[in-house]
């Protein structure tokens, strides 16, 4: 068992747990992940090490409610016990250059910021580039504004926070200022896709960290294979940073959306079951 | 027992004793298991055809060569702990390997009597001891703690035989297991039906009475590593038994659709996650109607067996080559057929295809011829052109085989791998590495339980050995 030592409201939908783990703190690295089990029941969930630290023996992952796994994760409170935690795996983002800029779009700024916190400590000259549909997706601003950066740049589609449009629009500026040197993105599959595009139009280096679906995450499965480069991977074992544009984007968003239906279904059943007439 | 002037006869008239099997058509419909294996009355029956041989050929076809007619005879006297503690001179896991080692190429494919199908049910009688006896046998002796300490890199079957061993000859034991729970793929491979989990679950509680240490959701590569154990956390030596690791794909397109699954994930959904019980439990899995298993494995068998336990209306197995091929063990090819499983044999796969929703929704295959044999010595199947066609298929389960495990490397990274990345071990299960012993699926590729155990067992011995030197 897991015990919560802190849980922090970011706002309505975003949530980050600290969580006593000595051992794994003292091995963890930006961009690598856990696998979650709430309870019995429960499935396992990745999430990225947000934050960690050694010498007090916890680790803390950021998480946006979005279906009922992270619905129920966000009734747990601190003190509570998380069944099973299980870290950290995958690779350490590793980026080139001394100037970089990190995008990161809806939930994947959760992702995002720890990366973009890390890279300000091995001293890079840092830029954010958010996104959101709207104004209320956006999430972690006020985090994002306190670290020392270089430029923050918001973007949102219906332009109700910041400019209107996408996160291309900005990097695209970047890259004809010659501004950066490499580029980290996290985010929905489009997201991606198209700072790929745009950073490869430039020549900038970019990796994307993919989120596909997990079940083991230590390479037995096979759920979470991605085509980059016309070649099979594990994304957490060999990920789940990738060359953002080798990666075949249609195949990832099509696996992503592999359980829509059930995922729905689940939330229908906790609801039902969490609902006040049940208790 | 039979006897002609006061010496065991044989009784060799009689044929295999039978099982109490479920019908095949009630038992598919949930994960209960498929037979309810020997009674006592059955046991000395079937202990009664034994021929006690001199030269037994049975022994030499157990890669542990354990002394089947030595615990055969025990039972025939009725002396059901005596035999479990012959059984447990080479073999840990009884009532594991009872069920699911391939008798037919081994133990009982050697037995005497195996011409005309009259083989001792030697599987049976083992699982019936490992089942029944252990109240009856002897505990092994526990030698007293001699400080000295081990880690254990995964908890299948390999490395539950290496704690075992260690811990009973005093040994402080520590097993770092990636999942919640042990057992490897005796709990997320083989579902229920064939080796029911509270067998597994009994051996873990064993170990842990021994002292045994696990260590749950341990990665060893990324939480810790052979160098911490050894320079910080006090280990002594090290045994590698992590797995065959990374599942092989058929690389055909569409192979990444929704719906087309990789056999080791289809599952441990099941048997780990208890997908079968969504929403109950969170995870999901796919209840296809129409499911194509890929292989001819036991791997495929299970998979196309829980399809049907998941409610799916045909379940086909396609098969390169032809049902005589197939490496699975017989009882499972019999038993799948029995439940309704249909074998396509002579065919490959082309493509899979999706409906309008992006779901896989028919594959596309082609006939198959055999040729000359390959150098496994199995005939080596050709297309057969112009042959093409198409069956539905809403859920594709690929059961081709696996690729080594990335983690030795991580884990400890002065052990040397062979070409295709599977650790190189000695028949002792030593490495390149003094301190570090290996065994298991990840010296050896996919192969079987008992010779994981089996190795976990000698790299114990071997460790001992050079510990007390
Ligand atoms: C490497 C990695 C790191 C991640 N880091 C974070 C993070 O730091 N913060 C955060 O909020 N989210 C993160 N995610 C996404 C997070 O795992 C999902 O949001 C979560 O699993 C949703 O669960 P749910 O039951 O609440 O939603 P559901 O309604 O079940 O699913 C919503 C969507 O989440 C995705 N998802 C569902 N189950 C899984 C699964 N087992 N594995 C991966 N994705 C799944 C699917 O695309 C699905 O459509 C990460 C994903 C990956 C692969
Ligand atoms: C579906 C299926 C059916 C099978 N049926 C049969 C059968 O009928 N008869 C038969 O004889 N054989 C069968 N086999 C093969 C047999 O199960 C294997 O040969 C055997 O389990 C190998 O044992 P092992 O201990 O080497 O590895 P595994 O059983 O694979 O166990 C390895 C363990 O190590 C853990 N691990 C991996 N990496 C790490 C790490 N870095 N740190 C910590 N822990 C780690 C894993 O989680 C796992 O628990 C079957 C296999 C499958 C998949
Ligand atoms: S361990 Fe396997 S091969 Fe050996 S006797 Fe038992 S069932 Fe037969
Ligand atoms: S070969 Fe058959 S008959 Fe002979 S001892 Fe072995 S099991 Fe008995
Ligand atoms: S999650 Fe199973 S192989 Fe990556
Ligand atoms: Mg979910």
């Amino acid at each position: 068992m897991y015990k919560i030592l802190k849980k922090t409201q970011f706002s309505e939908k975003v949530f980050e747990f600290r969580v006593e783990a000595p051992q794994m703190a003292k091995k963890a690295h930006a961009g690598q992940f856990l696998m979650v089990r709430a309870n019995e029941q429960g499935e396992r969930v990745p999430f990225t090490l947000a934050g960690w630290n050694a010498e007090e023996g916890w680790i803390e992952f950021i998480f946006m409610v979005i279906g009922k796994t992270t619905e129920m994760l966000s009734t747990y409170n601190e003190g509570d016990e998380l069944q099973d935690v299980t870290g950290p795996l995958g690779n350490p983002t590793e980026l080139e250059g001394d100037r970089v800029v990190v995008l990161g779009g809806g939930v994947g700024l959760a992702i995002a910021y720890p990366v973009a916190r890390t890279f300000c400590e091995q001293g890079k000259k840092v830029s954010v580039i958010m996104g959101a549909r709207t104004k209320d997706l956006l999430i972690l601003t006020d985090q994002f504004k306190a670290l020392p950066l270089e430029g923050l740049y918001i973007t949102t589609d219906d332009g109700s926070e910041g400019e209107k449009g996408v996160v291309t629009a900005p990097l695209e500026r970047l890259c004809q200022e010659k501004a950066v040197d490499a580029a980290f993105c996290v985010g929905p599959v489009p997201m991606m896709k198209f700072s790929a595009l745009t950073a490869e139009k430039y020549g900038l280096p970019i990796v994307a960290s993919l989120n596909p679906i997990m079940v083991d995450g230590t390479g037995m499965c096979g759920c979470c294979r991605v085509e980059v480069g016309g070649k099979t991977k594990f994304a957490c074992v060999d990920g789940p940073d990738f060359d953002a544009t080798q990666v075949d984007w249609n195949d990832l968003r099509a696996r992503q959306g592999s359980y829509r239906t059930e995922e729905g279904q689940a939330m229908e059943a906790y609801k039902e079951e969490s609902c006040a007439c049940h208790r | 027992m039979p006897q002609v002037n006061g010496k065991y006869k044989p009784n060799m008239k009689a044929p295999r004793t039978p099982y109490v099997e479920e019908l095949p058509e009630e038992r598919a419909q949930d994960f209960r298991p498929v037979d309810r294996g020997y009674s006592m009355a059955d046991a000395v029956a079937e202990a009664n055809r034994c021929l006690d041989c001199k030269n037994p050929k049975c022994v030499q076809g157990c890669p542990v060569n354990i002394n089947i007619p030595g615990f055969i005879e025990k039972i025939r006297e009725g002396n059901f702990g005596g035999g479990l503690d012959i059984i447990r001179e080479a073999s840990l896991l009884p009532s594991v390997c009872g069920r699911v080692c391939p008798q037919e190429n081994q133990c009982e494919g050697n037995c005497v009597l195996n011409n005309k199908d009259r083989a001792i049910a030697i599987g049976q009688l083992e699982r019936f001891l490992g089942d029944n006896a252990t109240e009856l046998a002897h505990d092994p002796e526990i030698k007293p703690s001699n400080g000295k300490k081990v880690a254990v890199v995964g908890s299948g079957p390999s490395g539950i035989a290496c704690a075992g061993e260690l811990a009973r000859n005093g040994y402080e034991v520590t097993v770092f297991e990636a999942f919640f729970t042990g057992g490897g793929v005796l709990t997320y491979g083989i579902p229920e039906f064939r080796l029911p989990k509270k067998i597994v679950k009994r051996e873990i509680d064993g170990l842990e009475k021994l002292g045994v240490k696990f260590e749950y959701n341990s990665v060893v590569g990324r939480i810790t590593d052979a160098k911490e154990l050894f320079e910080e956390q006090g280990f002594d030596a090290m045994y590698l038994a992590v797995g065959a690791g990374l599942p092989k794909f058929l690389n055909v397109p569409g192979e990444n659709l929704p719906g087309v699954f990789c056999a080791n994930e289809y599952l441990t959904r099941v048997n780990l996650m208890k997908a079968e019980k969504f929403p109950e439990f969170d995870t999901p899995t796919k209840h296809g109607k129409n499911v194509v298993v890929f292989g001819g494995g036991n791997v495929a068998m299970d998979a196309a067996r829980t399809a049907l336990r998941l409610g799916a209306d045909t379940v086909t197995l396609a098969y390169r080559r032809t049902e005589e091929e197939m490496p699975a063990r017989k009882a499972e090819l019999h038993h799948a057929k029995q439940e309704g499983v249909q074998i396509l044999p002579l065919v490959s796969p082309l493509e899979f295809e999706a409906d309008e929703n992006g779901f896989v929704s028919k594959v596309k295959l082609e006939r198959m011829e055999l040729g000359e044999p390959d150098e496994s010595g199995r005939r080596r199947p050709h297309p057969v052109e112009g042959s093409e066609f198409e069956i539905p298929c809403d859920v594709a389960v690929t059961a081709i085989g696996t690729n080594a495990n990335p983690f030795p490397k991580l884990a400890a990274e002065d052990v040397a791998l062979n070409k295709w990345g599977y650790i190189e071990a000695d028949e002792n299960g030593r490495t390149s590495d003094p301190r570090i012993w290996a065994g298991g699926d990840i010296v050896t590729g996919a192969a079987t339980v008992i010779l994981a155990m089996g190795a976990g067992k000698k790299a114990a011995h071997s460790m001992m050995e050079a510990l007390e030197a």
